[in-house]
């Protein structure tokens, strides 16, 4: 196990120097300057921004400095706010995404198990193609399609929910709703093939023989079996909310990360777009790592030594 | 009071010689694997007319090549600016010109003294470019980037998984390691690291679609070679002499065609939404050059009043990734029976 585990770790930060290093040369590789109107700039200015911003010594240099810096967490300083350190910008912005990502996963996931169990249970009705319906429109339309839709239509319409802005919760429903489909539909898709497996195996068939009630038999026998094949799906989702948050952050006007990225890369901003790309890769390489732990915990049978999905 | 049973020789009949009779006679001709699947699928409504849809798409996207010129897309006519839906003979609120204006329902066509006989089919955007055109042109950049993304699913994947697989040992355990690098690096790091070194625009998300899109269907190719390459037929290819390439070809290829099938289609839906995401933020296809997720763009920002250039991107794109994930579902089914319930 601890083997494994460092073995894990190892490769993880064997990813996390490569993207570092791949996200700085490219960096270099960019056309455009950081700095407007350069043009009307003397040498001489060039070269105190250039001086300030750490631009003027040899790329080798500046890379060892970035990567020496990175690891102290720090990520050098903005462009586009002049002064503010990339690290300082990021954990001010970061609550915002956060919140909003795990609400989501949570929206999503309870609701999913929800709505998959009782396609199972009710297989072959119904109420089991309306789930099944529901769910490939939950995953065919856009997030942010549906994200626009509902701040018209339940928002502006209807005026149930604010429109956009941060300020507590009641703001953060209709984002989360936006967000947390795409995860919603995957998991009742998932949940409801993995209750049907489970639904029809030997001891559940004995639990049913027993006189068990309908609801315990599901939930005390049939759910717990059939969720940990979820698990797997965190990783994947993790993606998904990181790249659903930048445009549901933009329609919602939210002050979260996602938005933040968006502007950078507009604004030509290097050291935002190294931090935010560096923060998402360690975000994306920690979760799966947990996820296999987890996995290996709750399901004895797939051991870690033997490596992922062997 | 016996009565004897009289038995006439004559009322048998000798039953026809063991050799004659073809017991093991099979009714029905002999299906080959995709016949099997391709009949199951055709059971599958929802698959098959999603199959017709996309058929359809596929013919109007690529054949308005011909009468969609570069030139009809960026030429502006801003006397036609945000004309609504007018259809000839038809006279529904909605449909025939007319536009919800502070309540009320107002030919925008009259009003904007625009001639009698142009009308657009899906009405017109902020610089009076008929829409139907522009969906059709963003309709056909989307397919290209389902077929971008199969290719590579294709090239890279399989050829990717069947090589780690095959080989095995340690060439496979780094080409794992390289795997897992990849997928652990968001889709959207790339598309951005592509963006900084090329334009935005068609060929930075290919090349993202390149780097990131096959990683899923190489994993799935390999542990399907690992346990193919213990089959007997192919253990009785090697041991015959034949060289790993044909047999790849000849046995591999043909033994791993469902899960090929099966994912491509789960592939396209996701490169799908990516290029219109990235457009959207608008950091993916940019003017002149015009894709769903610009026209969602636009359509936004105007959506208040203008519901219909919102809508129809919508559901054009909509349509499209239902009609993928349908068609992907009833593949499944077909080619793998044991999956459905």
């Amino acid at each position: 196990m601890r083997k494994y585990l460092l073995k894990r770790i190892f490769y993880m930060i064997l990813t996390l120097f490569l993207v570092a290093t791949l996200t700085f040369f490219l960096m270099k590789l960019m056309p455009g300057t950081p700095f407007t109107n350069q043009q009307k700039m003397t040498a001489e200015q060039i070269q105190i921004v250039n001086e300030q911003y750490g631009l003027n010594k040899p790329i080798w240099q500046q890379y060892l400095l970035y990567l020496a810096g990175m690891v102290h967490g720090d990520f050098g300083t903005s462009f586009q706010f002049s002064n503010q350190p990339v690290s300082y910008l990021i954990a001010s912005r970061i609550g915002a995404s956060a919140q909003l990502g795990v609400q989501a996963m949570i929206f999503g996931v309870f609701f999913g198990i929800i709505i998959g169990s009782v396609a199972a249970i009710n297989r072959n009705t119904w109420i089991d193609t309306t789930a099944t319906v529901l769910s490939i429109i939950g995953k065919s339309v856009p997030n942010f399609v549906l994200a626009v839709l509902l701040q018209y239509y339940i928002a502006l319409k209807l005026g149930w929910l604010p429109v956009a802005d941060w300020n507590g919760f009641v703001y953060t429903i209709l984002p989360t709703i936006a967000l947390g489909v795409g995860p919603l539909a995957e998991t009742s898709r998932f949940v409801r093939t993995g209750m049907v497996d489970v639904l029809n195996s030997d001891y559940i068939e004995l639990a049913r023989a027993k006189g068990l009630s309908k609801f315990g038999i599901v939930y005390h026998h049939a759910l717990r079996n059939s969720l940990i094949p979820l698990v797997t799906l965190i990783g994947p989702y993790t993606v998904a909310l990181m790249t659903g948050s930048m445009v549901i952050e933009n329609i919602f006007s939210i002050p979260g990360i996602g938005e933040q990225f968006v502007k950078s890369i507009t604004t030509n901003d290097y050291p935002t777009i190294m931090g935010v790309t560096m923060l998402f890769s360690t975000g994306l390489v920690l979760v799966i790592l947990l996820t296999d732990i987890i996995y290996g915990i709750i399901d004895p049978r797939i051991r870690l030594t033997g490596g992922s999905g062997e | 009071m016996e009565e004897k049973l009289k038995l006439d020789p004559a009322s048998f009949e000798p039953l026809p010689k063991a050799d004659d009779l073809d017991n093991e006679k099979i009714a029905a001709p002999s299906l080959t694997f995709l016949q099997d699947a391709w009949l199951r699928l055709k059971k599958n409504k929802g698959a098959v007319i999603s199959l017709f849809i996309l058929i359809v798409m596929f013919v109007v996207a690529f054949g308005s090549t011909f009468f969609i010129s570069h030139d009809d897309l960026i030429r502006s006519a801003p006397q036609y600016a945000n004309l609504p839906t007018k259809i000839p003979g038809i006279d529904i609120n909605g449909l025939n010109g007319k536009l919800k204006v502070a309540g009320e329902w107002v030919d925008i066509y009259e009003r904007n003294g625009v001639p009698s006989d142009v009308h657009f089919i899906l009405g017109t955007d902020y610089l009076g470019r008929s829409l139907a055109q522009r969906i059709i042109y963003g309709t056909k950049i989307s397919l290209i980037v389902a077929v971008a993304a199969t290719f590579f699913d294709l090239l890279i994947g399989v050829t990717y998984g069947i090589v780690s697989g095959w080989k095995g040992g340690k060439v496979d355990t780094f080409m794992q390691r390289v795997i897992e690098v990849i997928s652990s690096v968001p889709n959207l790091v790339i598309v951005v690291l592509m963006l900084l070194v090329l334009k935005p625009g068609m060929t930075s998300i290919i090349c993202a679609l390149a780097i990131s899109s096959w990683t899923t269907m190489a994993r799935m190719i390999r542990a399907e070679t690992l346990s193919l390459k213990n089959q007997e037929y192919v253990l009785a290819a090697r041991t015959l002499g034949e060289s790993p390439h044909k047999i790849a070809w000849k046995h591999l290829v043909p033994n791993l065609s469902s899960i090929i099938i099966i994912q491509t289609m789960y592939t396209i839906p996701g490169a799908i939404f990516f290029e219109a995401f990235l457009s959207f933020i608008g950091i993916g296809i940019s003017a002149p050059q015009t894709s769903l997720g610009v026209l969602l763009n636009d359509g936004q920002k105007s959506f208040q009043f203008l519901t219909y250039q919102m809508w129809y991107p919508a559901i054009v794109l909509c349509v499209l990734m239902i009609s993928f994930n349908l068609l992907g579902d009833g593949l499944r089914d077909a080619f793998d029976p044991k999956t459905r319930r």
